[in-house]
């Protein structure tokens, strides 16, 4: 198993304020990485590291360098090249306020794909693979946003599929949907791991245990401890481990 | 005090005394609302009852006679249409995209904070200095001269603030998380601009533009004296020169200037006449105003999320 | 249907391609608004530029006696202060009118109407205030005037009385839009914090919103000030053409007088004067007062409007 991504001494203030402090982690090829921790901790602001979304907020500063597969992404000329080899599914569902068939299209036309018959079995994969398509295959011509948040978030997560990425970022994916909804999307994400690297930020300590290969805790800017999953829910190391992942704390 | 037949209820003097004072105090309130209003609706509707005399078909499509004292008001009227479209022309690229600017690119800093009060010092500026503003720029400096072109560079450096501020709270009013949702896909700035915020602002521009389109069709003193003119020598038997009277550079009647002319320059002038020309310019200003509430309110039934 | 979307498409590809070009534009236009008020200034201080160094500047301010066209042989006089006091004076006595009326429009829509008698006042305010300066002017001089005529039993109609009243009128629609905006960026736990101590909702008008909405308010008052000072139209047809500075300023009866404000002055006069004699520049010196005072008004109202946001967060 190689290193997909790497985070060297990874820094990030913003402003004065410090949000992530000297993270180093690797995250192999094709697992599920599973980061958790209380809220504050830095786990959104390491994701947008990734894909340097980062940028977008002002007065950011990021120390230390984050790579892909070796290369560092800092010094990637195109971002959003970078960007489109990374899904990112957010907490809150949002729908464009386009058909649903245009919403999963979105990333591709950008990038410039407008063949038509390219399109139509891009979105017809995309939203089978998010367990959407059964229920909107004969609307796809309707507005996203007024699906239902659960089907909103799994819009979101063909949206984030559509350009095939190599890495899949989900930041708290399930606190707005609902049990049986969360439950089929980590079914997805299983299957979709021979295909890419999923990170997976979760305040749901079971879903950490249930599908991840390893897992970070992360607490207060600083990774406290990672490991394999098994080992880090059985043998953790760090007491303040062991005290959140069995629901102690936090 | 026998509990058995008091209302607990029922209010003291004083609760009594307070819900007496608050209930003139709204009184008096909608009071000054409709002082407002009511005496404005009366004024107006006695403007019509004046104008009933010359108010047609035939006033609105045939030209002004000699000293305005018979005849339409065709040639103020087609003029004010020109004013109007040279001058939309001129501002709503600039104050959409100095909109755009400002709300999806300007960083949070001093420069910023200078530029938006240029924008309210602009819209604070008095008609006048506009047209004196004009006269030194565009009739003297740009050789433009007294002309229709001059006057509406002028009415466009006037109207930048409505379009500007229309544009930005139209913008504004689309949801961060869609843009944050574009990005994250590897869209740029103004990839995501073009196919989500500006598409979705639409109706929030319109309805600046009908309001500078109404500034525009009213507006006297920034046309005083960069090119609206009391009387133009053209003759409109020609169907071209009627629908087209000016070129850019011609001197023009307009609807609002008109009304300055024959209200108090020109003795003898028949009391229908002045109000004639002051009932049809309110009545196109109501008209482009009704269009911008009807717009709102028709979006409103339209919401996309 | 089909050939107007590729169109789009190859259209939004197009624009796509040329996006740094695109950006300088933006950003061209963002910078614009600062262009064109450098710009105004500039103009405007450049035609009356060659005549400042020669301005008797404590005549100009304090004596009354503006004579652009004297008679043959005499010098011209450009004192001012009777046209300063002329918009001094309609400015006072509409905002007399305006403030209370503005204001209590404002509050009554914002916290005691219902939503169907809120929406058509509003929309009926929008209608008021986009009726044009010289509408005003003309209802000034030909409706309001006589009627005050009639009314008092006065021989003139067109005075201050007339040019305040359809001033105020104008300015209202600004005060009311304005502290509307004010008030209602009051937070709604302000007042259910204040009905929970058992405020009546006139109590809570004067005591809670009036405190925590006086920087929008007084924005707004700003705002109609402005506005009175800067109008132009309605002020010249509906206040004739004379100057005065009376000895008594709180004589009811100045109402009645006759006055000129700057802006008229700049309206009337300007067609008498050919492009660079002394007439001419002295125009546009009152060009340059109003603007400072209009430019002035509106930063500091814009400082005061910005302290509101910022205290509500």
């Amino acid at each position: 198993m190689s290193t997909h991504i790497e985070f060297l001494d990874t820094s990030v203030f913003y402003g004065s304020h410090k949000a992530l402090d000297e993270i180093s982690l690797k995250i192999e090829r094709n697992e599920i990485y599973g980061i958790v921790g209380p809220a504050n901790s830095g786990k959104t602001t390491l994701l947008k590291c990734i894909n340097r979304t980062i940028d977008l907020v002002t007065g950011t500063k990021v120390d230390g360098i984050v790579s892909i597969d070796g290369e560092n992404v800092a010094q990637m000329n195109n971002v959003h090249a970078l960007r489109r080899r990374i899904g990112m599914v957010f907490p809150l569902p949002v729908g464009l306020p386009l058909s649903i068939y245009e919403n999963v299209a979105y990333g591709p036309r950008r990038a410039g794909i407008h063949d038509k018959d390219t399109l139509d079995e891009l979105v017809e994969r995309c939203l089978k693979q998010s367990v959407l398509w059964d229920e909107v295959k004969d609307r796809l011509d309707s507005l996203g946003t007024k699906l239902s948040g659960g089907q909103q978030q799994r819009l979101t997560l063909a949206r984030a599929l559509s350009l095939e990425p190599e890495i899949l970022c989900l930041d708290e994916f399930s606190i707005a949907i609902d049990p049986v909804t969360t439950m089929k999307i980590e079914d997805v994400l299983v299957q979709l791991k021979d295909n890419m690297t999923i990170i997976l930020v979760t305040n749901l300590i079971q879903q950490a245990q249930r599908i991840s290969d390893h897992v970070m805790f992360l607490n207060d800017t600083q990774i406290v401890e990672a490991g394999e999953t098994a080992q880090m829910f059985e043998h953790p190391k760090n007491p303040l481990t062991a005290r959140y992942l069995s629901g102690e704390m936090g | 005090m026998s509990a058995s037949t008091e209302n607990p209820f029922a209010g003291s003097p004083f609760e009594i005394k307070k819900v007496r004072r608050e209930n003139s105090a709204k009184t008096i309130m909608l009071g000054a609302a409709i002082l407002l209003i009511v005496p404005v609706l009366v004024i107006v509707g006695y403007l019509f009852y004046k104008a009933s005399p010359v108010l047609s078909w035939d006033y609105i499509w045939s030209d002004p006679g000699p000293l305005g004292k018979s005849g339409g008001i065709w040639l103020p009227l087609i003029g004010t249409f020109y004013l109007v479209i040279v001058s939309l022309l001129l501002v709503a690229p600039i104050g959409i995209l100095a909109g755009v600017y400002l709300n999806e690119y300007a960083p949070n800093n001093w420069f910023t904070r200078v530029i938006n009060m240029a924008v309210t010092s602009l819209a604070g500026v008095p008609s006048i200095v506009h047209a004196l503003f004009g006269v030194g720029a565009f009739v003297l400096t740009l050789k433009m001269g007294e002309s229709l072109i001059a006057a509406a560079c002028t009415i466009a450096v006037m109207t930048i603030p409505v379009i500007v501020t229309a544009t930005r709270e139209a913008l504004a009013s689309v949801p961060m998380s869609f843009r944050e949702a574009c990005w994250n896909m590897g869209a740029t700035k103004w990839q995501t601009i073009r196919t989500i915020v500006l598409p979705n602002s639409i109706s929030g521009i319109l309805t600046g533009v009908i309001l500078e389109i109404s500034r525009a069709a009213g507006e006297t003193a920034p046309i005083l004296f960069t090119g609206a003119t009391a009387a133009v020598a053209i003759n409109t038997t020609d169907i071209g020169y009627k629908l087209m009277p000016y070129d850019l550079n011609d001197r023009f009647m307009a609807l609002s200037y008109h009304l300055h002319v024959v209200a108090e320059k020109i003795s003898g002038m028949p009391e229908e006449m002045k109000y004639g020309t002051a009932a049809v310019l309110i009545a196109l200003i109501v008209v482009i105003n009704s269009f911008s509430i009807s717009l709102r309110l028709y979006l409103r039934t339209r919401k996309k999320w | 249907m089909a050939s107007q979307k590729k169109f789009i498409r190859v259209l939004g590809a197009k624009l796509d391609s040329v996006e740094p070009l695109i950006r300088s534009v933006i950003f061209l236009s963002g910078w614009s608004s600062i262009i064109f008020v450098a710009a105004i200034f500039f103009f405007i201080i450049k035609e009356a530029a060659p005549i400042m160094p020669h301005v008797d500047w404590g005549k100009f301010f304090f004596e009354n006696r503006w004579i652009p066209n004297p008679a043959e042989g005499n010098e011209a006089q450009y004192g001012a202060a009777g046209i300063l006091y002329g918009t001094f004076a309609i400015t006072v006595v509409s905002m007399f009118i305006a403030m209370p009326l503005g204001l209590g429009a404002a509050i009554y829509i914002s916290e005691f109407a219902g939503p169907k008698v809120k929406e058509t006042l509003k929309i009926l305010i929008e209608f008021l205030a986009a009726v044009p300066s010289i509408i005003w002017g003309f209802i000034g001089l030909m409706v309001m005037g006589p009627l005050l005529q009639k009314v008092l039993g006065i021989e003139v109609g067109i005075n201050l009385l007339n040019a305040s009243i359809v001033v105020a009128l104008m300015a209202v629609p600004l005060i009311v839009s304005i502290s509307e905006d004010a008030l209602r960026a009051v937070p709604d736990s302000y007042r259910e914090a204040a009905l929970a101590l058992g405020a009546s909702r006139w109590e809570i008008v004067y005591r809670v919103l009036f405190p925590a909405a006086k920087n929008g308010l007084l924005a707004a008052c700003m705002l109609g000030v402005g506005r009175a000072v800067g109008e132009t139209m309605a002020v010249w047809m509906a206040s004739g053409s004379t100057e005065n500075i009376p000895e008594n300023f709180f004589n009811p009866a100045l109402l009645l007088e006759r006055v000129k404000a700057l802006t008229a002055t700049i309206a009337s006069e300007m067609p008498d004067t050919a492009h660079g004699d002394d007439h001419y520049r002295m125009l546009f010196v009152i060009g340059i007062v109003l603007l400072l005072i209009s430019v002035v008004i509106n930063v500091i109202s814009d400082i005061v409007i910005k302290g509101i946001r910022n205290k509500h967060k």
